[in-house]
């Protein structure tokens, strides 16, 4: 399908600009690829038509059964993961995971730009022409009737149609009352746990540089950037590409050159179709995980908001408010307006 | 008797070995045309596992690229060596490799055979039917097409373009008049053998090699010269986007299938193991009389085709986000602003609620907070009060708070005081009906008791700000239903315009008003306003205030005829 005509069109200096800032991150990349060391090796399984997942890990054996197991049944055939230095096991179960390829690394989390520098050469390597999800590990991607159609149907019909690229919007979920307060066992569904979600305060706007649609608000920003609206976490992914060698993510996943994939959304009144990224960063040991973060510094920008923000999460605050909503399922939240099926009736 | 199927194949070849294991378990004996395109290796492959039935023929190959005569050929190919080698076919199916029976194949087989002379092929006039790809109809029959549209798109598209603008038309041979519909037909023999014999098959086939998309008009066009009856429609229930492109069916389309009674249904999405497993469903005397029946699917598709041309309105989110300058609407259902009003009227939030039932916010764009109707931190959806946040991204707070709550109407307070950077999104908003007594500010400021000399900075400044709002509502580009009144206008004949609101929230003719809101008393308002005069402050928007019309109203019907100054 033709690119629909879009209001962001800066020029052809622009574009220069923006070509030579990839090459930039594809070196950067390139440079850094020896940051990573291969523990466990399975990539010659991999398929010419497999679809694959890359995440960097950092003691997530709390989270990872449920994970793997959500990935799994989507349709995920194999996973690419660098831990970057767990001591809570997480290295030992991927490793005894059939489908997982592991790496290893003790590099600066936050100097490898979040990780996407490792990840950017994983999917150099072994990404190219497949689809590529790339996520966290508290990112549980969903899409209309996904319990019904897996990846393969979905990215089969992203390809007829002829998109490379798949957009979600990150949706915080969080329990009812204080954090610490719920029980979380691995392996668990965590949206039993973390049942509750905002629906409607969300915020969309052009980004001007990058050209992608630029989403803050949420959970997040009502409680604790409601002063800083400014600084409030993005929410909007491209988490799904059908890679390219010549593809790099800008920061996390919000943003991705070139700008063509960001073409997930529409403007003519028509929405395309599109998915959520569950955010179980709410589970008990979010505390713990902020504690940790205060002290080692290697999350996004060490403001004195940003230590706010982390200081106020190990305080086991509670997010919800009556009119929190509770999480049903894909057929509610396309029916909230938080995703939609676009023509993929 | 019995009935032939032509199976196309380029892909999915073990769903297609089941679909011609099942057709031929089925008695039906079995025609495989398989893409040129498609390695040897792969046909082999294919082909050997099929060597066990004895009714499975395999015919010569044809490149079939989509919109192109390979298509037919691959078609035409097949119909004849199924005609040669099984004389007892009396219907040939058309059907592909992702086509799957819904209904058991002897339920179709006594439908044809009660209909033994009907061919089934979807056919219509392109002068009648604007059935549309890439804006094509008409012209698929007068244009050339020599440029593959899947790969060379940009030149198909200029070429088209240079013979539109030339003016070049081809002609169309003698005695065929064009006709579209479906690719997947069922024919009769005798009409399929005529088509396959006419003597001047060599003339169409050479038109019809450069006609756009001729597998949709080559059957359609040529059965209307040779059938002896004719049933327009398709017996393979196929439903196409707004491109062209077929849609899919899922798991999830189950029950959707079930109902359509459908004889055959594609595209089969490969992997739908439900759907494979499912279908065709086992033999049930009671539906085995019953006609296929696609009315639902229809609906559901169509609805999906709808919703690509008028989407979801004020719905913002990551795969929608409509620009302004381009809609009309920016929210998602009608709301009211209310400027003045709760200046002349104290408790008007609590009377409007009670009058209408509507959510009655207060001033939304308060400097200090967003004041929404039941005064929380937290409205629906999570919108918080915060200003900071609120006037980050005002377009959006609104837009939010429409969306969130779109069953219910949503009137709030405007004024002067309040953070004005969402004026123009207001103005330009249809769904908005805004409502301003201008110089209804100075009403506060009198009641306050402080003299003109101590007001005057501020009357000024409020005056200056709702001028400004003003000029945005008298703009061009102001679509918002806008009524403006000065304050003189209004007290002339308050009621007139308060049930005219209330109309205008209940969507018709509201209740008449039994219940009047309290009037402050306005006595000595006019002296206040000389007094701003007097200052040098000319407080021009409140219009002409005079003793006579600041007496307080005692329930005396005024007989002087009210318009409302609408802009």
């Amino acid at each position: 399908m033709a690119v629909s005509e879009r209001p962001w069109r800066k020029g052809l200096w622009h574009a220069y600009r923006l070509r030579w800032k990839r090459r930039r991150f594809l070196f950067r990349i390139w440079r850094k690829r020896h940051q990573i060391a291969p523990r466990v090796d399975r990539t010659d399984q991999i398929t010419s038509d497999a679809i694959l997942a890359f995440a960097t890990v950092r003691n997530e054996i709390v989270r990872l059964p449920h994970f793997l197991s959500h990935y799994r049944k989507l349709g995920v055939d194999h996973f690419l993961f660098v831990d970057n230095g767990s001591d809570d096991g997480t290295a030992e179960y991927l490793a005894a995971q059939s489908d997982v390829s592991l790496w290893h690394t003790t590099h600066s989390y936050r100097l490898a730009r979040f990780g996407m520098d490792w990840l950017g050469w994983l999917q150099w390597q072994h990404g190219h022409k497949h689809w590529c999800l790339t996520v966290d590990a508290d990112e549980l991607l969903i899409y209309p009737t996904h319990e019904a159609r897996d990846l393969k149907a979905l990215t089969g019909w992203l390809d007829d149609q002829g998109h490379a690229s798949f957009g979600a919007m990150l949706l915080d979920l969080y329990p009812k009352g204080p954090l610490g307060d719920v029980a979380y066992d691995p392996g668990d569904d965590p949206t039993k746990t973390l049942a509750w979600f905002d629906a409607g305060n969300y915020r969309d706007q052009l980004h001007d540089y990058y050209g992608n649609l630029w989403i803050q608000g949420g959970v997040r920003e009502r409680v604790f950037f409601a002063d800083e609206p400014a600084r409030a976490p993005t929410l909007n992914k491209t988490p799904l590409v059908r890679w390219s060698r010549r593809y790099a993510y800008v920061s996390s996943t919000h943003q991705i050159l070139p700008t063509r994939l960001h073409d997930v959304f529409d403007f003519a009144g028509d929405s395309r179709v599109s998915g959520v990224l569950l955010h179980t960063k709410f589970l008990p040991i979010v505390a713990a995980k902020s504690a940790e973060e205060l002290q080692r510094g290697q999350h996004f920008q060490n403001t004195a908001l940003y230590t706010d923000y982390h200081k106020q999460l190990t305080q086991n605050p509670d997010l919800w408010h009556k009119g929190s909503q509770r999480y049903e399922g894909d057929a509610q939240l396309v029916a909230l307006g938080l995703m939609s099926k676009g023509r993929w009736v | 008797m019995t009935l032939g199927v032509i199976m196309l194949v380029h892909t999915g070849f073990d769903r297609a070995e089941q679909m011609v294991r099942h057709w031929s378990d089925a008695g039906c004996p079995v025609v495989v045309h398989v893409d040129s395109n498609v390695p040897a290796a792969s046909y082999n492959t294919f082909s050997a596992a099929l060597a066990d039935l004895a009714d499975v023929r395999f015919c010569a190959r044809h490149r079939c690229e989509w919109g192109t005569w390979g298509m037919v050929a691959a078609s035409q190919e097949a119909a004849t060596l199924l005609l040669e080698e099984f004389p007892d076919a009396q219907h040939v199916y058309l059907a592909s490799g992702s086509c799957l029976p819904l209904r058991p194949v002897a339920e179709l087989r006594a439908y044809l055979d009660a209909h033994p002379d009907t061919d089934f092929i979807e056919s219509a006039t392109t002068a009648d039917v604007p059935w549309t790809v890439g804006g094509l109809d008409r012209e698929r029959f007068t244009l050339r097409f020599p440029f593959a549209w899947k790969k060379h798109r940009r030149l198909f598209d200029q070429f088209v373009k240079l013979q539109q603008l030339i003016g070049y038309r081809r002609t169309i041979p003698e005695g065929i008049v064009p006709h579209m519909g479906s690719q997947w037909w069922c024919l009769t023999r005798q009409t399929l053998d005529a088509i396959l014999q006419d003597p001047k098959r060599g003339v169409y086939d050479r038109y019809f090699r450069q006609v756009w998309i001729p597998d949709e008009s080559y059957y359609q066009t040529l059965t209307r010269l040779h059938a002896r009856q004719v049933e327009s429609r398709s017996l393979t229930l196929a439903k196409f986007d707004y491109q062209g492109k077929p849609h899919i069916f899922f798991n999830d389309h189950l029950e959707l299938l079930q109902r359509s009674k459908s004889f055959v249904a594609r595209k089969i999405w490969h992997n739908a193991d439900l759907l494979y497993q499912t279908f065709p469903l086992p033999h049930d005397a009671a539906r085995a009389a019953e006609e296929p029946n696609s009315g639902a699917v229809d609906r559901v598709f169509s609805h999906a085709v709808d919703r690509r041309t008028r989407g979801r309105p004020g719905l913002y989110m990551q795969s929608r986000f409509p620009s302004v300058d381009r809609q009309n609407g920016i929210a998602a259902a009608p709301y009211a602003v209310l400027q003045g009003l709760d200046d002349v009227f104290p408790d008007f939030q609590a009377w409007l609620t009670k009058q209408t039932g509507a959510q009655v916010h207060g001033h939304l764009f308060a400097k200090d907070r967003a004041h929404f109707a039941d005064e929380s931190e937290i409205y629906r959806g999570g919108l918080s009060d915060n200003a900071r946040l609120r006037d980050y991204n005002g377009k959006m707070f609104l837009a939010n708070l429409i969306w969130n709550g779109r069953d219910d109407h949503h009137c709030f307070q405007f004024g002067p005081a309040d953070t004005q950077k969402v004026r123009w999104t207001l103005a330009k908003d249809t769904n908005a009906s805004i409502w301003v007594v201008s110089g209804a500010w100075s009403i506060p400021l009198f009641a306050s008791g402080r003299s003109a000399s101590d007001v005057r900075a501020e009357a000024a400044r409020l005056q200056r700000i709702e001028d400004k709002f003003l000029k945005v509502l008298r703009a061009p580009d102001a679509h918002a239903r806008i009524k403006i009144m000065t304050l003189a206008d209004f007290i002339e004949a308050p009621m007139d315009v308060l049930q005219a609101i209330i109309d205008d929230i209940a969507g018709h003719r509201g209740n008449a008003l039994k219940e009047v809101p309290k009037m402050p008393d306005l006595t000595g308002l006019p002296d206040f306003l000389q007094d701003l005069k007097n200052q040098g402050m000319h407080p021009f928007l409140t219009g002409d205030i005079t003793i006579g019309n600041t007496r307080p109203a005692n329930g005396e019907p005024r007989r002087k005829p009210y318009v409302i100054s609408a802009e």
